[in-house]
């Protein structure tokens, strides 16, 4: 197990300390400096970590309608595009609450890429441990967020492909989201696809929605268990309700 | 006993670092971790070899400066235990035992075992303490403190500094110790003038040498004195308060 | 007063009643004008309670400080360790404490051999630590209606002992400790860890700077200031075994007792009754459990040397539960000298416990059949906790084994009631100087004297001797006596690597502990001393001849910096065997064999010995010279402690 680590260039020992209240630092305005620091990131993280579970939640609770049948699931397809007619004129209000999802989508991925690197500096890779880590109580959905991250995001953009661009679907017919859905999901590797990445999705979720109470300082000894609990359990839900449907289009339930 | 060490050795910080092999033989289980070192360096200095550096001190648990990971957990498999108390009779005779520093890039390597922690200091010295001159203060039983309080506060401020958090973290963040501090003063009503300040200046300073939090727990499975990663949620908290609030009412509810 | 002190050391005690001397000192006290402060360079070696405070003080007062440690950063210094808690005259408990109460106890209980006038200063101060200490938000133990908690310790008969859990010293010494960094992060401290200091620098007799060793790089360098503080703790790890910490050492207080810092009471030393006895050979340090054990645990030992079976296989007919049998009013609560000594007594007659004999059973049976297993647990849960960590023995089923250990060093360099030594300009404070615990010390009175000295006592002395200096320049660190103190250290350390032997540092060290221990410890006679005084010499010289130091003088070398403080731990040992010598009395901390009373017990001799015995080095160390400093009584008159 011989191995050898490069050499790390050592801080000077009498380094000067960080000069409190110093004038001559650039002071950023106060969401800017916010977002500057590892802490604030973390809080962006949380909160379009939030909106991206609302997301997904009310995606899934949506796609339930599934099972009452085209006519009802294709009129909520409908729903969606009127919503907020008549202050807004037709998909206004989808296309602002896209915009929020796009935003919330960018600054998550934004902090992850940013904390990622920052972690690197702080664990150089070449001087990390020569010798296996042995985590105590990392879960595998901690430590797999990152890989957790990129597959959701790959996912993402096939399912836009599959299901709203129609790019990955042969038998797409804009407008007709019934009919797109159960064609698409009658192909055995799409519902693979499907399970694995929602599978994938659970264990993001069931580390990140507990993350969200750490990363905004939501901790009182009289609920703190509670939020492990309330995590997994939304996470179960979203996976539940979400394999679901392929399973039930294989089966014949819904199709 | 006999147990077979793989330690990492590393002669400055100037040059690459390799594991050498040495088998200690005829160890007595109620030796503490660091005996055995000593024991090792007896037996190398007597081949001429040069001894193992490695730091300790107070060799009670509670001055911080032992720092080895040992079998990729930081002071090793025993719970709430610095390295310097935890004894051979947690091994088995004929282990095979690896022992690395505390790595991350902002504790280099002194030499082998030992490395240099002062980028806590300056974390304290950004903000880790009441301002408080000699001579100025009042009665000490002026200001009430909720014994709940108290003990909470005392909670966050036995810690060691001893960098077990930063070691185990996958990530080299050391947001269990900057919170430790923060959370020690933040909690104490002598702590309350300067809350704000103290918490953007720990925090900030804190990102410039270390890593960042993504909540993995691992620090406080590794800290020698069980501090909750409870305070890293409250120092989080008192961070975006600091960033959102107008100072002037800052005695206000 | 029939007995004249040496004139070279005049204490500077100041003048009126006892109660108004500190106030009459202060207001005599020269004073340096605030905007002059800055002129005025200080160094302050070691970080512990004592220097940690005094170097933040000093620093806010608006000195230029520059501060040293061995450690990586000043907030392991060994003060840290201590568990139980500090005292103050506070009164909070309205149960009849005072600063006269505090001062009394002090002096008492340091068998009438400290100096009066630094004892009461010190009971005024410990008023103003504990405001300073909670004002810089350390976590005391708190009542429910949120004041803070006073516990009674060490036999004290009144509660004044403040304490934050099992880490009192850790609370106060973090809280010195961050006073010092914010000091540091606005530029008043330049703070060097990792730094060990090898000489100090004198020219005229007056401190002008030290010359250090840096750790990690082998740097020998050379500071120049107006002042220079030890605050570098005590010598306990002399003996080798000891419940200090590794890197504790004599080597800055006797560097400068050969640049002329008298050395006083080097034989005053405590020793711990309650502590885990070693379990081999290689046991490098003992750790110390809480004397209120001894509340509810019953110590004894086979009446047998012959025992062999498990404690609770020996019948009650077949124990000897010696300290309740000889002292039936204190029993197993006599004071710490007492039980240590008795302790020896019995494991020198063979009667020790555990595999290596060496231990006394303190067995908590009865007190658990009496009260419950869960009363135990509450009141000595994590002491209990802390024993099974160690020994891998659970103490609510086998009695625990203790030995005393080597704790605590009263004597320390002479100081005037400045904190002056004999050198001008060279100050000494908290457990490295000699003044506040006479020949033994209370318990929860050592976190107290080092904050004290630190906070409030040596910022307004200073005073007096920079104030004349204004305008003076400090010696560059290139005139000619920094080089020679630099050359010196490359010529002993060089010496030290050339040696080629083929013995470790800690091998010296454990040989010259075992003759301290057996000949210089609790109970020491003329001929054990004059044995020890034989022995010393010739391992200092096997020392000298069959050191082994690898590697070399330019990188970061423990083995180096070991063998470094064991060879001055080589040297004061002697001094302190000659000290021990020389008292023919029992008194505090030590029993002298042949000063005993017909019942068997420590017998002190103030007729002959009420004085600081401060030793001068003359080069020679079979001859150093001795000064004496006669104390006087005007408050708290002499008596015979007795404990039957």
């Amino acid at each position: 197990m011989s191995t050898t680590a490069k050499t790390n260039e050592i801080p000077d020992r009498k380094l000067k300390p960080v000069q409190i209240n110093n004038k001559s630092v650039k002071k950023y305005p106060w969401p800017i400096a916010f977002y500057r620091t590892s802490v604030g990131k973390k809080y962006a993280m949380a909160i379009s970590g939030i909106v991206l579970l609302g997301f997904v939640l009310s995606h899934m609770v949506g796609n339930l309608k599934m099972y009452l049948g085209a006519q009802t699931f294709d009129h909520y397809a409908e729903f969606l595009r009127e919503m907020g007619e008549p202050l807004f004129p037709r998909t206004v209000l989808l296309w602002g609450v896209r915009l929020v999802l796009i935003g919330a989508f960018i600054i998550h991925f934004h902090c992850a890429y940013a904390l990622t690197m920052q972690n690197r500096r702080a664990r150089k890779p070449a001087d990390g441990y020569q010798s296996p880590r042995d985590y105590i109580a990392a879960s595998f959905a901690s430590r797999t967020m990152r890989w957790g991250g990129i597959i959701i995001l790959l996912f993402l953009i096939w399912h836009l492909a599959d299901l709203t661009w129609g790019w990955a679907n042969p038998d797409f017919v804009r407008g007709e989201a019934y009919a797109n859905v159960t064609a698409s999901l009658q192909r055995i590797p799409v519902t693979i696809l499907y399970i694995a990445a929602n599978i994938a999705l659970g264990f993001h979720i069931a580390h990140g929605a507990w993350s969200i109470f750490q990363s905004l300082g939501i901790n009182n000894p009289k609920y703190n268990a509670a939020r492990r609990i309330f995590a997994r359990g939304f996470a179960a839900v979203i996976v539940l309700g979400n394999i679901s449907f392929p399973i039930a289009i294989q089966l014949g339930i819904v199709g | 006993m006999h147990v077979t060490l793989n330690v990492w050795r590393q002669s400055s910080n100037k040059v690459d670092g390799h594991f050498e092999t040495y088998e200690v033989a005829d160890i007595n289980e109620d030796m503490s971790f660091l005996e055995l070192f000593d024991v090792l360096n007896e037996r190398l200095l007597d081949k001429e070899q040069d001894p193992v550096a490695f730091d300790s001190d107070c060799r009670e648990g509670i001055c911080g400066m032992c720092s080895m990971m040992i079998n990729g957990q930081a002071h090793g498999p025993e719970t709430g235990t610095a390295t310097c108390q935890l004894h051979m009779r947690k091994f088995n005779d004929g282990d095979v035992i690896t022992v690395e520093p505390f790595r991350a890039t902002s504790f280099p390597i002194i030499k082998d075992l030992a490395v240099d922690r002062s980028a806590f200091d300056r974390i304290v010295e950004s903000g880790g303490f009441v301002d408080a001159p000699t001579g100025t203060a009042g009665d000490a039983n002026l200001t009430l403190i909720p014994k709940a309080v108290a003990d909470k506060a005392m909670d966050a401020a036995q810690c060691i500094g001893c960098g077990a958090c930063v070691a185990a973290c996958p990530n080299g963040a050391a947001n269990l110790f900057t919170s430790a501090k923060l959370m020690h003063m933040n909690l104490l009503p002598q702590g309350q003038p300067q809350r704000f300040d103290r918490a953007i200046n720990m925090v900030e300073t804190m990102d410039a040498y270390f890593g960042s939090c993504t909540n993995h727990g691992e620090c406080q499975a590794a800290c020698p004195k069980e501090i909750s990663i409870d305070f890293i949620a409250l120092m989080n908290k008192d961070y975006a308060k600091a960033q959102l609030k107008n100072r002037a009412t800052a005695s206000q509810k | 007063m029939s007995k004249v002190s040496s004139p070279d050391l005049d204490a500077k005690i100041p003048q009126g009643s006892m109660a108004e001397k500190w106030d009459n000192h202060k207001f005599a006290s020269k004073l340096v004008n605030p905007a002059n402060k800055r002129k005025f360079e200080i160094i302050v070696v070691g970080t512990g309670l004592a220097g940690a405070s005094a170097g933040a003080t000093l620093a806010e007062l608006g000195y230029k400080v520059k501060a040293y440690c061995f450690q990586d950063s000043p907030r392991r210094a060994h003060s840290i360790a201590a568990q139980g808690g500090i005292n103050a005259a506070k009164n909070y408990k309205n149960d009849g404490d005072s600063v006269k109460r505090l001062f009394y106890d002090t002096v008492k209980g340091g068998d009438f051999r400290s100096r009066e006038a630094n004892v009461h200063r010190l009971a005024q101060e410990s008023n103003n630590v504990i405001d300073q200490c909670v004002a810089q938000g350390v976590p005391f133990a708190r009542e429910y209606g949120g004041l803070l908690d006073n516990r009674s310790f060490g036999g004290a008969q009144v509660s004044r002992t403040f304490y934050a859990r099992g880490q009192t010293g850790q609370q106060l010494l973090l809280g010195a400790y961050q006073a010092l960094a914010h000091q540091v992060a606005l530029g008043n401290v330049e703070m060097f860890p990792r730094t060990e200091m090898l000489d100090i620098v004198t020219k005229d007799n007056r401190a002008v700077g030290i010359v250090t060793r840096d750790l990690v790089t082998g740097d020998i360098q050379s500071h120049s200031a107006h002042a220079v503080v030890l605050a570098t703790g005590g010598y306990a790890n002399a003996f080798y075994l000891s419940t200090n910490a590794m890197g504790s050492n004599v080597t800055a207080t006797w560097r400068a007792h050969k640049k002329g810092a008298y050395m006083a009471n080097p034989c005053y030393t405590q020793i711990h009754p309650t502590c885990i006895p070693a379990s081999d050979d290689f046991q490098s340090k003992l750790t110390l459990m809480s004397e209120s054990l001894r509340n509810d645990g019953r110590i004894w030992v086979p009446i047998s040397k012959d025992e062999t079976r498990a404690a609770a296989d020996i019948p009650e007919d077949e124990r000897d539960y010696y300290l309740e049998r000889k002292y039936p009013a204190f029993g197993n609560l006599v004071p710490r000298d007492i039980a240590s000594r008795n302790a020896k007594t019995v494991v020198d007659e063979g009667r020790g416990v555990g595999p290596l004999k060496n231990g006394v059973y303190l067995d908590f049976s009865d007190a658990i059949n009496r009260l419950g297993q869960s009363v135990i647990e509450e009141r000595y849960g994590n002491l209990f906790e802390m024993y099974e960590r160690i020994t891998g023995e659970n103490p609510y089923e086998v009695p625990m084994r203790i030995y005393p250990a080597l704790h605590y060093t009263m004597g320390g360099t002479w100081v005037d009631y400045n904190l002056m030594s004999t050198v001008d300009g060279l100050f000494v404070l908290g457990e490295a100087n000699f003044s506040d615990h006479g020949a033994n010390r209370l318990g929860a009175s050592a976190l107290m004297q080092g904050l004290a000295d630190g906070y409030f006592v040596l910022p307004n002395t200073i005073g007096n001797y920079l104030a004349p200096l204004l305008g003076e320049k400090i010696v560059p660190t290139d005139a000619p006596e920094f080089v020679e103190a630099e050359n010196a250290i490359h010529d002993q350390i060089d010496k030290l690597i050339s040696i080629g032997g083929t013995r470790s540092p800690d091998d010296f060290h454990r040989e010259l502990g075992k003759i301290l221990w057996d000949n210089c410890g609790m109970e020491r006679s003329k001929e054990s001393l004059e044995k020890a005084l034989e022995e010393i010499p010739k391992l200092r010289d096997e020392f000298y001849k069959d050191l082994r130091i690898l590697g070399s003088d330019d990188e970061f070398n423990q083995t180096l910096e070991k063998a470094g403080r064991v060879a001055d731990f080589l040297e004061f040992g002697e001094l302190m065997v000659r000290d021990a010598l020389h008292r023919e009395e029992s008194c505090g901390g030590h029993f002298r064999v042949e000063s005993q009373t017909p019942e068997g017990e420590a017998l002190r001799d103030d007729e002959n010995f009420a004085y600081v015995a401060a030793w001068e080095y003359t080069g020679d160390l079979t001859k150093p010279k001795l000064h004496k400093e006669y104390l006087e009584f005007e408050e708290v008159h002499l008596a015979q402690r007795s404990y039957k």
